[in-house]
């Protein structure tokens, strides 16, 4: 334990978290819209290769986190239409959703196995690199740590300040007075479903650009729902994503980093803390002994038609 | 209205699976065959992925049947996958704890602790909920990963078969006769758990039409609070909803980890609980419902292994076209309802 | 009630492959079964090269099929069956966690002739086992290692602590050590054969501890796309084309060439001779094969890997050769002493000088 890399740690902490942060936050704009959805690992594998089969063949990693949104999106398109359009239930819209991604991504994928991936390079900060401490921490990843950690400053921002944040989260608390009052349920709901597809793909780009960085079949390995995990134990809040990413990474993290330092860990209980966490935390949420906490959406996963 | 709905949706599947078969360079009516018909009616294959059909589709209506009780009443378990795995370490446990000793008590005993098993895991997201008012949905869904790992856990430490050099994985039941649940008739793949299947689905037909337990749980699901005023306890709903659906997970887990999948391994839970919910769904929460889904998937399931078999085709395309036959079938559900309620309102 | 289940299945089984065995008089069938992804980019992948081998030598002689991401348990044993009725004449099954499945269909087909890799259990007269000596291989990568390292320092990302991998580990240590004493190995366990975000994550771990080699026995290329992004990592390659990340990070690796015993073993179907055996093979019958050897390795050492591998295939030195204690310090093979196959098989103890404790 001497010589333990603690900032080391810290760093790859973050790493880890990043994937999990964006998938994260943006099915937490979908479920503040009331909808549930659970294909998150089927977008995000499918942003994995969309964006390395596209930075593969362009060169252009920014052209491939692009085609991982658009991959994500298509897909998220489909859960959309389906659960708004077509009413099916959401639970099981979402799970079948997985099962296609999953299946799309190892089809498109065939031809990308084994090779080599792109080099993605840190974003020259400057001086702020040899800070003492924070820059190995903070100052040395590559942009989209920086921009994930920005979309989460627009989620909340949105959210909170801007008429457009209020509808839908009016929308997610309760679809009937919302629609009564004008706004339009269905395109709010299918623009937050979207913008989760685009974040779980970015988020699955991540690892097939960044931290793998290479295309393997199933190399999500259940990222998408720990993202899931990761929107509950934020209790809805869009900078809890970012401290549960952290939290949930660098726990990942952390047991590796033990072994690497010569501790013996018990992985597997090591790894059930960020989930039974969870689960205390929303029980501290729901029972309501925190004031002004928020809570699940009240209508998380309600299908909404107009007529009723 | 329902069957037209759903030969709408098979067709649609199979015209879109054709195109995605022929885009491999397959014989789109050749795959289409392969995985409908030969599990069914091939000479040589049929007699044996017959009764595979009954063994791959009994743990999954099994679960839909306890799943979709809490469904009809808006009580979301969806965590039933957790709920298959600790039935099947309680149940296996159970069993374990006895080797190498033969009694006719120890398969009976398994069974009860695999639906204990459940039911106890099961009553952590119900209680949350009467307690604390916690989210059903999200409580259950953790709590399979924390089961996935205790799974993990038990079959590298605890469970790891003493004689197994080293490798992951419990003792397997084949080789310990009073636990294991074998094949009752040979080649029928009928089994303790198919039987406890069929059993479930009288069970919940006569619930659901005649008891009142099944009067207050659609009661709840379409009018939660004319429920309350009629006196159905929400709690108690929640309570004994979770409870069926955790103990049927539970019963479904130990089955299959003590008759087809032999033994306690990493991963022998291969999605159950989760593909459960869509039979449930697909099955449009009615049992009847509910069993031909379960045969339907299980015969994509098995349909589909035939065809990657025979035509090498990419596990992943038989993926991508189970997935394609899904959404076709829960988009299709939208038709009967639409028809039925314009139907009554024609009435009216 | 086993045995009921066993004659009821008897009578049955050959009235349904008589159909198809008429059928497939000149053409000889060989199945595989495989636990992941064809395209893993290594143990499935090694193992469908083995395939296409087998394809490439017998031609119109041979038909293959396969499976792929066949999980353990119930759905293995429903596939093995489905090959089997399906007119496979000898099905590999290549995983572990196959060896009850294989055994199960093994007793309702008697006529074909199944091979279980990595197993144990050959029940009855139609089963065989195979596995290949890879910790042969791993003494030898671990040679290089420790001479390659600067911060004597090598990482090692592991899968499960099974005797397979416990072997791994100690051979490529005590060759390391051979070659450096002063070298250190620490060990990641990762749980898993295959996840290349936490095996990426294990590997940057590693190197962020010092660790300026990483080896690796899991399934992903992940720690060597980590490697490559750290620039002055080397690692090794554990299937024949892993040449994609260039000489520069990858110095050598350690290829299970199944190939020739694939052949074999359908050669034997075909003539009639086949018969059940268990086979643990190394580099003397090429089922181990070690990469090239690239230039970033120098000479010196390049020749001692070399002269090690050559030893090794003659038989001159057995790998695990005393004086070697255990981690406990207790002796575990005397001055000259060899190891044999049962120890192993059963392996479940460090060597000295390994530190950490081995996960139980």
């Amino acid at each position: 334990m001497t010589d333990f890399p603690i900032l080391a740690l810290l760093a790859g902490m973050i790493v880890a978290a990043t994937p999990i942060l964006l998938a994260g936050i943006g099915e937490l704009v979908v479920e503040k819209a009331g909808v549930l959805n659970l294909g998150v690992e089927g977008m995000m594998i499918v942003g994995a290769i969309c964006g390395f089969a596209v930075a593969y063949e362009t060169q252009s990693v920014t052209l491939g986190y692009l085609g991982a949104a658009m991959g994500g999106a298509a897909l998220a398109l489909v859960f959309g239409v389906l659960t708004q359009f077509l009413m099916t239930n959401q639970v099981a819209t979402g799970l079948a959703l997985t099962l296609t991604g999953l299946g799309v991504a190892a089809l498109i994928g065939q031809p990308y196995i084994g090779i080599r991936g792109t080099t993605v390079g840190a974003v020259p900060l400057g001086p702020m690199r040899e800070i003492p401490v924070l820059g190995p921490v903070l100052f040395r990843h590559d942009a989209m740590v920086y921009i994930s950690i920005l979309i989460v400053a627009c989620v909340w921002y949105v959210l909170r300040f801007t008429r457009a944040g209020l509808v839908l989260r009016a929308i997610g608390e309760n679809h009937h007075a919302a629609h009564a009052l004008g706004c339009k349920v269905i395109v709010t709901r299918l623009a937050a479903i979207v913008f989760g597809g685009v974040c779980a793909g970015l988020g699955g780009a991540y690892l097939s650009l960044v931290r793998v960085p290479q295309w393997a079949e199933g190399m999500t390995a259940g990222a998408g729902w720990i993202a899931l995990a990761l929107v509950v134990f934020a209790g809805w809040r869009a900078w809890g994503v970012l401290v549960g990413a952290c939290l949930f990474g660098g726990l990942t993290a952390l047991q590796l980093f033990l072994q690497a330092a010569g501790v013996a860990v018990l992985g597997e209980y090591l790894s059930m803390i960020p989930y039974v966490m969870t689960i205390v935390a929303l029980v501290i949420i729901s029972s309501g002994r925190v004031r002004a906490a928020p809570c699940a959406p009240a209508s998380l996963g309600l299908p909404f038609t107009a007529a009723t | 209205m329902t069957v037209l709905a759903q030969l709408i949706a098979v067709t649609a599947t199979m015209v879109a699976g054709g195109i995605l078969f022929w885009f491999l360079g397959k014989n789109p009516f050749e795959v289409i065959r392969i995985i409908f018909w030969d599990p069914l009616f091939d000479e040589n294959l049929s007699s044996y992925a017959r009764p595979q059909l009954l063994v791959k589709a009994a743990p999954l209506i099994l679960i839909a049947l306890g799943l979709s009780l809490g469904f009809r009443a808006g009580i979301w378990n969806i965590g039933a996958e957790g709920q298959f795995i600790i039935g099947a370490i309680f149940g296996a446990g159970a069993g374990l704890a006895f080797y190498p000793a033969e009694s006719a008590i120890i398969f009976p005993l398994m069974v009860f602790a695999g639906a204990l098993g459940g039911f106890l895991w099961a009553m952590i997201p119900a209680i949350l909920k009467t307690r604390f008012n916690t989210n059903e949905i999200l409580v259950s869904l953790l709590l399979v990963y924390v089961a996935e790992l205790i799974l993990a856990s038990m079959s590298l430490g605890l469970m790891r078969n003493p004689e197994g050099s080293g490798f992951p994985g419990s003792r397997n039941f084949r080789s310990y006769p009073s636990a294991h649940n074998a094949e009752l008739i040979a080649n029928t793949g009928i089994h303790w758990g198919v039987i406890t299947t069929v059993f479930a689905l009288a069970v919940a037909c006569v619930l659901l039409q005649r008891h009142m337990l099944g009067y207050q749980i659609r009661l709840a699901g379409q009018a939660a609070r004319a429920a309350r005023f009629s006196g159905v306890n929400p709690a108690g709903l929640v309570i004994i909803c979770l409870g069926i659906s955790g103990s049927a997970a539970g019963l479904a887990g130990m089955f299959e980890v003590s008759g087809p999948s032999g033994q306690i391994s990493i991963d022998f839970n291969a999605g159950y609980g989760f593909t459960a919910i869509i039979v449930a769904f697909l099955g449009r929460l009615n049992p009847i419902g509910i069993m031909f889904a379960g045969l339907l998937l299980a015969l994509t399931y098995i349909g589909g292994e035939l065809a990657s078999l025979r035509l090498g085709l990419p596990s992943a395309a038989i993926q991508v076209f189970q997935g394609m036959f899904l959404f076709f079938m829960l988009a299709t559900d939208v038709l009967v309802t639409f028809c039925l309620r314009w139907r009554s309102r024609m009435a009216i | 009630m086993k045995k009921r289940l066993f004659l009821a299945a008897a009578a049955v089984v050959p009235a349904l492959v008589a159909g198809d065995a008429a059928m497939a008089q000149d053409k000889t069938k060989a199945g595989f079964v495989y636990f992941g992804p064809v395209g893993d980019g290594g143990w499935t992948y090694e193992h469908d090269l083995g395939r296409k081998a087998v394809e490439a030598e017998f031609g119109d002689r041979v038909e293959t099929i396969y499976q792929e991401s066949v999980p353990e348990g119930a759905d293995a044993e429903r596939v093995i069956t489905h090959m089997a009725l399906s007119g496979a004449d000898i099905i590999f099954t290549t995983s572990f966690g196959y060896m009850d499945a294989t055994n199960a269909v093994a007793a309702r087909f008697p006529e074909v002739k199944f091979e279980h890799a990595t197993g144990y259990k050959r029940e009855h007269p139609n089963v065989s086992t195979y596995a290949a000596r890879f910790y042969e291989g791993r003494a030898i990568i671990g040679y290089i290692a420790g001479s390659m390292t600067r911060t004597n320092r090598i990482g090692y990302i592991a899968a499960f602590p099974i005797p397979e991998v416990i072997r791994g580990i100690n051979a490529s240590y005590l060759w390391a050590r051979k070659a450096n004493p002063d070298v250190e190995m620490t060990v990641i366990w990762v749980y898993t054969w295959f996840d290349p975000a936490k095996e990426a994550d294990a590997a940057q771990a590693l190197i962020d501890a010092g660790a300026d080699v990483v080896m690796q026995h899991t399934d992903s290329t992940a720690p060597q796309a980590v490697a490559q992004k750290a620039g002055t990592v080397w690692t090794f390659g554990q299937t024949s084309d892993g040449a994609a990340f260039g000489p520069k990070l990858r110095l050598s690796s350690i290829i299970d060439d199944w190939a020739p015993y694939y052949i074999d073993r359908v050669r034997a179907v075909m003539d009639g001779t086949w018969e059940s055996s268990a086979t643990w093979d190394g580099i003397d019958q090429g089922m181990v094969k070690i990469g090239e050897i690239t230039d970033e390795v120098p000479a010196e050492v390049k020749a001692g890997a070399l002269a090690l591998k050559e030893a090794i295939a003659s038989g001159e030195t057995h790998v695990f050769t005393g004086p070697v204690n255990r981690q406990d310090g207790s002796v575990w093979l005397a001055e000259g002493e060899t190891a044999d196959d049962a120890t192993l098989l059963g392996m479940n103890f460090y060597v000295e000088g390994l530190t950490g404790t081995l996960p139980r």
